[in-house]
């Protein structure tokens, strides 16, 4: 029997979706039918890799951006305008550098109309909360890293928000800092001493998530959904190296990859040429074939749990899972419920010298990176063999945002070049094919 | 328990006062009794015979007077600037129309204005010399101010995204934002900007305060006016104390007022590390010291702006925040705005246009074939200024210890006009026997090279050490080392500077082709000189003629030639960062 303890509940989001219209009319979703309660009480973590919306979700959450679909209930009540009842931490401090500490975390004060002494007062209390007592009249390019995110959160903390929204507020700092912050945090939190009700925090970590939240939300990408709602029961402080940890920490990537591959399996049975039929869009990492060949060699004696191998290489979600979707992608390594494993074709470009590595690679892009083979199929159309990049800029614009196609278009571009497939030229922004002669051909052998 | 360490409660300060404190106040008060007796001059009939004294106990007034006028047009300037780019920052559908219209605004020359200005103001204050007055600093004002809207409009669009979704979370009022965020992060384009728009006005001073409209004088009593007299009647000795007041005044600006403002922009810097090579200023680092400021500020300036502020925020939690962009009043609103403006510029075009059919078509042509032999002096200019900036500019430039002693004066030099100098210029070519061709050319030369070297030093310190080493490691030859390193790496420095050189010689060809000098008229054919003339005989329809095609050559150049080099500036040149 599930006993459910009547919480307040402060924030919920009903089927929010939001799309942005492109110039040319195409609608780009970042967020499609997502529904989330946030209850007095909690620490929730937002996690998921670059592009899952999660920074759009927080937004609409402080009401700085409106959904396109659905509704944002705060209190119950729909919510028009900006969020009365919530402060930001931002990833990059987000601190105004003309103006001193002390002014700086009077900020949210001023605007509220307090008086000097009172505003003063307030703030004070909280600069001596989070710590930076006696630094008061310093202004913030006299202060650390971790030194102007405590001042961001001073800043927060007074003018007393009841949810507490921070945008990867310890992405960056370097590790020490981002691990002190993070438990001091957590102090004052447990000890009562900060007076917002809620946490919302986003995060692209696993094990930051796992550290700090009673809740990870965890969001996939294309288009934005919610994959999972995990509680987490451990009680604080947590142990890294616990089991009951990393059991967690597994279950996330887990889910973080297995969509992948479904989409993966899809591909398989689509033909090469495109025949214009509306498909799920393929949509490439934005990594360089070099990273692929590094987690390639890495693997050789490391197969297993994928999430170990992200800790032991201290990556985060977001720096190995795209290489990992890309060396799917090419068939090179095969996922199964969170293990890393090298296929056939992985092990044989471990072993091959350059010139082998390229062919395979050559191979796998023109058998199954779609947009590699539009551009080949182009290219070997036009007389001149040259085709201007907004030709294919037009083609991905259709499925992606501006941003992303152009994203887009530098990956295909690296593969493209290290396959030596086709060639581009940055300041014409031109891709051509170039006439390889016939003694160059001997000479590599063919 | 101990109390925090604000100004509130620190005990150990006492009032060191000393006797820098003391002159501080005695310059307080001798600057406010200075200016209040000059602008009483102001007032009074004017006397339309007016002739300059050249003798020099007339030199200090005259030369309060001009810094008095020139400081009441930077004021409503700078006003100005911050209505017209904060309308264009907040209204997209203002800045399509506001932007464009800087553009042609910032291109006609200050002397096509003037006839218009100077009518309008006398009609107003018939017969008393504050009319002069008034047309005066709105001449000065419309050389001032173009660039500093533009700068501040930059810098607007320019301010971080997380600052601005800070502002709007914590839910700061319009009127604290401004004070907060929006002014703070143009403070350092403004304030290098008023640097130039000075250096600007200073250019168009001598010919303002000898305006001429066909039989009638307009002469102010300024520093302007002394230095063209002088030069006119041939006296070496009022010409160099004119000069000299005149550099001494650019001198003492720079180093009381200019070089503080600078050191103490660095304050608002949007980077969050110390650069090690940051302005300083001995006169500032006095302010920030002294005490009398202290008091000043916190028993006076503070409270006051508190009680402002309070008054223009809103009270309690129920704030209201910051109107959405698109709400349906809004978009009214700029509509309402833009119809306006649309409607005024369409009437203006359909005045101008009857006015331009008076004009036959000889009229056309001396008009066009002006054009061609300016522009043909402009980009000679251009080319000489190249030949010798570009080779000094980039020996200073790697040099550090030579830069840090030279840049100060090149700074100055820049400041100088070179319209003071002109009439020393005129009395050298008059002895020669050469034409105003080749002086015409000369003032442009003497006007913007200063800005390219400024750019060309600038540029050479910036290409990093370890670019010089490896054309020192590979053995570069020297016509190699300047076309794939230098000239490369000083080419976005380049580009500014030359569209500001460029822009400057065509106000040049103004002052500098056509010149009543010493009871005779200099003349020689171009667009400046058919501007000056028709100016100065109320020759309207011609001046409109002359004016258009020069705005629209300015306007043209800007966008065909100067913004797509701008760009390859930006996207091939960019040093790797």
């Amino acid at each position: 029997m599930v006993v459910q303890i009547a919480t307040e509940r402060l924030i919920s989001l009903n089927g929010v979706s939001k799309s942005y219209q492109q110039p040319n009319g195409q609608e780009i979703t970042i967020l499609d039918h997502v529904s989330l309660d946030l209850r007095a009480g909690e620490i929730v973590a937002l996690l998921g890799p670059s592009g899952s919306g999660k920074s759009t979700l927080m937004r609409m959450i402080a009401g700085l951006i409106p959904p396109t679909k659905g509704e944002v209930l705060y209190h119950d009540q729909p919510l028009v305008g900006l969020n009365p009842g919530v402060a930001i931490v931002f990833q990059s401090f987000a601190l105004y550098p003309w103006l001193t500490v002390l002014e700086n975390v009077e900020l949210g004060l001023k605007a509220q109309g307090i008086m000097s002494d009172q505003r003063q007062q307030k703030a004070l209390k909280m600069i001596d909360v989070i710590g930076l007592d006696g630094f008061e009249n310093a202004y913030p390019k006299e202060l650390s890293g971790g030194m102007r995110q405590r001042v961001g959160f001073a800043r927060a903390l007074a003018v007393e928000p009841e949810l507490l929204c921070m945008d990867e507020p310890f992405s960056a700092l370097d590790v020490l800092t981002a691990e002190n912050l993070r438990f001091e945090l957590l102090d004052l939190w447990l000890e009562r001493k900060i007076p917002t009700k809620s946490i919302l925090i986003v995060t692209h970590s696993i094990e930051e998530a796992v550290i700090l939240a009673d809740r990870i939300v965890v969001l996939g990408r294309n288009p934005g959904q919610i994959r999972a709602n995990l509680p987490v029961t451990l009680t604080h402080y947590r142990d890294r190296k616990s089991p009951a940890f990393q059991a967690i920490v597994d279950q996330v990537y887990k889910i973080l990859t297995n969509p992948e591959l479904k989409e993966i399996e899809k591909q398989k049975e689509v033909s090469p040429i495109d025949d214009g039929k509306p498909q799920k869009s393929q949509s490439l990492p934005a990594v360089r074939v070099g990273s692929i060949a590094g987690l390639l060699e890495l693997l050789e004696d490391r197969q297993g749990d994928l999430y170990r191998l992200a800790q032991e290489l201290q990556l985060e979600v977001d720096d190995i899972l795209p290489i990992v979707e890309a060396a799917q992608l090419m068939d090179l390594v095969h996922i199964q419920e969170g293990d890393i494993v090298l296929t056939n074709l992985g092990k044989e470009f471990i072993t091959s010298g350059i010139d082998e590595r390229k062919q395979i690679i050559r191979n796998q892009l023109q058998t199954r990176i779609r947009l590699v083979q539009r551009i080949s199929h182009l290219l070997q159309a036009k007389k001149n063999q040259r085709i201007p990049e907004e030709l294919i800029l037009d083609i991905l614009e259709t499925h992606f945002s501006a941003q992303e196609a152009q994203q887009q278009l530098k990956t295909a571009i690296d593969w493209g070049r290290y396959a030596e497939l086709y060639s581009y030229d940055e300041p014409s922004g031109e891709i051509f094919l170039e006439h390889v002669t016939t003694e160059e051909l001997s000479e590599v052998g063919i | 328990m101990t109390r925090p360490l604000t100004p509130a409660n620190q005990t150990l300060r006492r009032l060191n006062w000393d006797w820098k404190d003391g002159l501080l106040i005695f310059a307080i008060l001798a600057l406010i009794m200075t200016i209040i007796r000059t602008a009483s001059q102001f007032s009074g009939v004017y006397n339309n015979q007016f002739q300059v004294d050249i003798s020099l106990s007339a030199l200090p007034s005259y030369t309060a007077q001009t810094l008095l006028r020139m400081s009441a047009a930077y004021v409503p300037s700078l006003i100005f600037t911050l209505f017209y780019a904060y309308t264009a920052y907040r209204s997209a559908a203002a800045a399509k129309v506001l932007i464009p219209l800087l553009d042609v605004l910032q291109s006609i020359p200050v002397l096509s204005i003037a006839p218009a200005a100077v009518l309008a103001l006398i009609a107003i204050f018939p017969g008393q010399r504050i009319g002069v007055e008034l047309a005066a600093i709105l001449l000065i004002f419309t050389s001032m101010t173009w660039n500093m809207t533009f700068s501040f409009y930059q810098s607007l669009c320019n301010i971080p995204l997380e600052l601005r979704e800070a502002a709007r979370i914590y839910r700061l009022s319009a009127w604290q934002q401004f004070w907060t965020l929006e002014l703070p992060s143009g403070a350092i384009g403004l304030v290098w900007n008023s640097v130039m728009s000075w250096a600007g006005g200073w250019f168009a001073l001598i010919a303002i305060e000898s305006l001429t409209l066909g039989d009638k004088n307009f002469r102010l009593p300024g520093l302007g006016s002394y230095l063209g007299a002088a030069a006119d009647k041939g006296n070496y000795g009022a010409l160099a104390a004119g000069l000299m007041a005149l550099v001494g005044v650019v001198v003492a600006l720079d180093y009381f007022l200019w070089r503080p403002l600078i050191a103490w922009a660095e304050k608002f810097k949007l980077e969050t590390i110390e650069s090690q090579n940051s302005p300083t200023s001995a006169v500032l680092d006095f302010f920030r010291r002294s005490p009398t400021l202290r008091i000043v500020s916190e028993r006076l300036w503070q409270p006051l702006t508190e009680k402002i502020a309070h008054r223009w925020t809103s009270q309690g939690r129920t704030a209201k925040p910051i109107p959405n962009e698109n709400s349906a009043p809004s978009q009214w609103l700029n509509w309402l705005f833009v119809s306006g403006l649309g409607l005024i510029v369409l009437w203006g075009t359909w005045e101008a246009a009857l006015m331009l059919r008076l004009l036959s078509w000889s009229d056309w042509q001396k008009v066009v074939t002006g054009a061609v032999l300016t522009a043909l002096r402009v980009f000679t200019a251009l080319v000489l200024s190249l030949l010798w900036t570009v080779p000094v500019g980039v020996a200073i430039g790697r040099n550090p210890r030579l830069a840090q002693i030279l840049q100060p004066f090149v700074q100055i030099a820049a400041s100088v006009p070179a319209t003071g100098v002109f009439p020393v210029l005129l009395l050298f070519l008059v002895h020669i026997g050469g034409g105003l061709q080749i002086g015409s050319v000369a003032l442009m030369l003497l006007g913007t090279m200063w800005y390219i070297l400024f750019n060309v030093i600038a540029g050479a310190q910036a290409i990093p050490s370890e670019l010089w080493e490896a054309a020192v490691v590979y053995k570069l030859p020297l016509i190699e080392r300047w076309r794939t390193l230098i000239i490369p790496g000083i080419f976005p420095y380049l580009i500014t500077g030359m569209i500001t050189a460029v822009g400057g010689a065509w106000n040049a060809s103004i002052f500098s082709e056509y010149v009543q000098f010493q009871g005779k008229i200099l003349t020689t054919d171009g667009l400046g000189s058919i501007i000056s003339q028709s100016s100065a005989s109320g020759k309207y329809p011609l001046l409109l003629a002359a004016t258009a095609i020069m705005s629209i050559l300015v306007v043209l150049t800007n966008r065909l030639v100067w913004r797509p080099l701008y760009r390859l500036a930006e996207e091939k040149y960019q040093l790797l960062g």
